[in-house]
C-alpha cells in the first residue's frame, strides 16, 4: 500500500490592535451597533482618500523582525478587485507584489523534543472586510443579507508559511507558537473564538518520496485549535481517500462544518480568483527607514523561543515548565523578576504554575492584572525557607494576598498562621493526640505504617495546619518508638 | 499581445457587465487598439527606470492612531435601494 504524507501551508490573518482602522479615524472598538464606526472612507464613496495609519506599518514592522523577517524598505498597497458586497468598493485595499515583509521563519518544538523551522513567505498589510448576515428563517427574506460595515477598515496582518508542515500536530505548534510571539510583541489579541486570529490552511497530499506537490485544497472557517486539527486530519484522510478510490483532488476552497465534523466544497466558479490587482493610486508609497527599523528593534521584549531555551538551559527547568511559565509575557517577566530575588528556579517555578496560577485562574484573572507584585511572591517563598510558614499554609495566604494585595508577612501574622515549630508546645499535642488514639497506636505497633498518617493529620487539625509538618512527624515517631 | 473576444466576456463577467454580440465584437477591436499602443510604449528602453507605482513623487502619507467621529448610522444607509435598521440589504450572492 502506498504511504502518504500531507503538505501543509498556512495563512492566518491577525487583526491588529489599533485605535483606529486602517485608512480613515473610525474607531475599531469590537460588538458595538451596525454600522455605527462607518464613514465615507469605509464605504469608498467617490471622491474619499484614505491615509494609511502610521500604527499599522509599525506594527507590520515589529511583526517582521520578530519572526526574523527581511522588512522590505519600500512597500505599498494594491487594489484586489472582487465581487461581494462585504466591501462595498468591490476591492480590497491589500499588498500583492511588495508586501511589508518577506523570508521570514520560525521554529516549533515537536513532541519528541526536537526543533523545526518553519518558513514563512510573507507578511502584508490589507483592510479587513465587513460583516453579513444570511436571513434564511423566511422565505420573504430568504434572498437578501444584511451588511454592517463596522468591520471594514480594522488593520490586518495576513502571514503566509511556506508549505513546511506535515501534519495536523506541526500546523497546531506553528499557529500556538506564531500566536505566542503576535501576543508577546503586543500587536494583537489573538483570540480565534472572536475572529482577531484566523487561519485557512492549504492542504495536499503526495506519495512519500514524490518530489512534486500534490493538488491542495484551501480549508477556511476554524475557529478554534480544536477545530484546526481536525480540519486538517480530516482533508488529509479525504483525499487519501479519494486518491485510493481512483478519484482525483479538485483545487478549490472549503469551509469546515465543526457540528458535521468534516469539510464541504464551496465551488466557487474559477474566475472568482482573478483579482486583477493593481496599484492603488490613493495611497502614497511606503519608505521605511533604516533608523524606524532599529528604533523598533530595541523596543522588541525577548521572543517565547528564547526565554524556553534560557528557562531550559540556565534555569535547570524542563521544557513542560518552562514553555507553561512563558505562555504569556505577563508570566514570563514576572517568573524573571521572582527569580532575581530566589535563586530557586523550580520552587518558583511549582508555586507559580500551581498554587498561584490555580487561585488566579479561580478569581478569572492573570499575573499582570492581579494585586500583587513579584515581591509578594519572593517574601512568600522566603517565610516557607525559614519555616515561619509551611507549603499549606502558604496554600492559605496565596488566594488572601490576590485579595486583598496585603503582604504574606502581615496576613501571616494577623491571620495567626506562623507555623508552630515550638517543639515544647507540639510535644504536648502529640501527647495528648496518641493518649485519645490508642487505637492507632496499636495498629502502628502492629505494623501498619499507615497510622502515622492518621495521627499526623490529627495533629495538624489540633493545630488548624498551623504545626511544622516535619517536626510533627519527628516527634510523632519518637514517641510511638518509646511506647 | 491580442485579445480575443474570449477575453473579453471573461472581463465582462468579473465586472457583472452584460454586454450585447455586437458590443463583444466591438470591444475587442477597441481593446486590442488600447494594447497596441501600450505596445508602442513598449518600445521604448525602461530597464534603468524604476517602475512608477504613484504619479505624485511622494512617499509615508501618514496619519496617527486618533479616533474621530464616524457618520451617524442613519446617514451610512440613506442612499441604500434596500436596508433594515441601518443594515444594507443585499440580494443572495452564491
Amino acid at each position: 500500500m502506498t504511504q502518504y504524507e500531507a503538505v501543509i501551508g498556512l495563512e492566518v490573518h491577525v487583526e491588529l490592535k489599533t485605535k483606529t482602522k486602517i485608512f480613515c479615524s473610525c474607531s475599531t472598538e469590537f460588538g458595538k451597533a451596525p454600522n455605527s464606526h462607518v464613514c465615507p472612507v469605509c464605504l469608498g464613496l467617490p471622491g474619499v482618500l484614505p491615509v494609511l495609519n502610521k500604527k499599522v506599518v509599525e506594527f507590520g514592522i515589529r511583526t517582521g523582525l520578530a519572526l526574523h523577517a527581511d522588512i522590505n524598505r519600500r512597500n505599498k498597497f494594491d487594489r484586489k478587485n472582487y465581487y461581494y458586497p462585504d466591501l462595498s468598493k468591490n476591492f480590497q485595499t491589500s499588498q500583492f507584489d511588495q508586501p511589508i515583509c518577506e523570508h521570514g521563519a520560525l521554529t516549533i518544538d515537536l513532541e519528541n523534543g526536537e526543533k523545526k523551522v518553519i518558513g514563512i513567505t510573507r507578511a502584508h498589510m490589507e483592510e479587513d472586510a465587513g460583516k453579513l448576515v444570511h436571513n434564511g428563517n423566511t422565505i420573504s427574506v430568504s434572498s437578501g443579507s444584511l451588511v454592517d460595515y463596522n468591520r471594514v477598515g480594522v488593520p490586518l496582518l495576513e502571514i503566509v508559511s511556506e508549505p513546511d508542515m506535515r501534519s495536523a500536530e506541526e500546523a497546531k505548534a506553528y499557529v500556538d507558537e506564531l500566536k505566542k510571539i503576535i501576543q508577546y510583541i503586543d500587536v494583537s489579541d489573538c483570540k480565534m473564538e472572536e475572529g482577531s486570529l484566523r487561519v485557512d490552511a492549504n492542504v495536499s497530499v503526495r506519495p512519500i518520496g514524490q518530489i512534486d506537490f500534490g493538488t491542495r485544497t484551501e480549508t477556511k472557517n476554524m475557529n478554534s485549535f480544536k477545530a484546526l486539527q481536525r480540519a486538517i486530519d480530516y482533508e488529509i484522510a479525504r483525499q487519501i481517500e479519494t486518491i485510493e478510490s481512483g478519484g482525483t483532488i479538485v483545487q478549490e476552497t472549503r469551509t469546515w462544518d465543526d457540528e458535521r465534523g468534516m469539510t464541504l466544497s464551496m465551488r466557487s466558479k474559477e474566475e472568482a480568483h482573478d483579482y486583477r490587482y493593481f496599484p492603488e493610486p490613493d495611497l502614497a508609497p511606503i519608505v521605511i527607514s533604516e533608523e524606524w527599523i532599529e528604533e523598533v528593534r530595541r523596543q522588541l521584549p525577548e521572543l517565547p523561543q528564547s526565554r524556553r531555551s534560557r528557562l531550559v538551559l540556565e534555569d535547570g527547568l524542563s521544557l513542560y515548565d518552562a514553555t507553561v511559565i512563558t505562555d504569556t509575557l505577563a508570566m514570563a517577566d514576572f517568573y524573571d523578576r521572582v527569580r532575581m530575588g530566589i535563586d530557586d528556579a523550580k520552587s518558583i517555578a511549582n508555586l507559580l504554575m500551581g498554587d498561584l496560577s490555580k487561585s488566579l485562574n479561580e478569581l478569572g484573572s492573570s499575573v499582570d492584572e492581579s494585586n500583587i507584585d513579584p515581591a509578594h511572591v519572593i517574601e512568600l517563598i522566603r517565610l516557607m525557607y525559614d519555616g515561619t510558614i509551611s507549603g499549606k499554609i502558604a496554600k492559605q495566604v496565596i488566594p488572601e494576598m490576590l485579595k486583598t494585595g496585603d503582604m504574606p508577612k502581615k496576613i501571616v501574622e494577623e491571620k495567626g498562621l506562623v507555623q508552630m515549630s515550638d517543639e515544647g508546645a507540639l510535644e504536648a499535642i502529640v501527647l495528648s493526640v496518641l493518649q485519645e488514639n490508642p487505637q492507632s497506636v496499636e495498629d502502628y505497633k502492629n505494623g501498619k505504617d499507615k497510622a502515622v498518617g492518621f495521627l499526623v493529620g490529627q495533629v495538624m487539625k489540633a493545630t488548624k495546619g498551623k504545626a511544622n509538618p516535619g517536626l510533627v512527624n519527628k516527634l510523632l515517631k519518637e514517641k510511638l518508638s518509646l511506647n | 499581445m491580442s485579445i480575443s473576444k474570449k477575453d473579453v466576456e471573461h472581463v465582462a463577467l468579473l465586472a457583472r457587465l452584460a454586454l450585447t454580440e455586437e458590443e463583444k465584437v466591438l470591444y475587442t477591436e477597441e481593446l486590442n487598439a488600447v494594447l497596441g499602443f501600450m505596445d508602442t510604449l513598449n518600445q521604448l528602453d525602461t530597464s534603468e527606470i524604476e517602475p512608477t507605482t504613484h504619479v505624485l513623487d511622494i512617499k509615508n502619507v501618514f496619519r496617527d492612531d486618533e479616533v474621530a467621529p464616524s457618520m451617524d448610522p442613519s446617514q451610512v444607509v440613506i442612499n441604500a435601494p434596500a436596508k433594515k435598521g441601518n443594515q444594507f440589504r443585499v440580494p443572495k450572492i452564491m
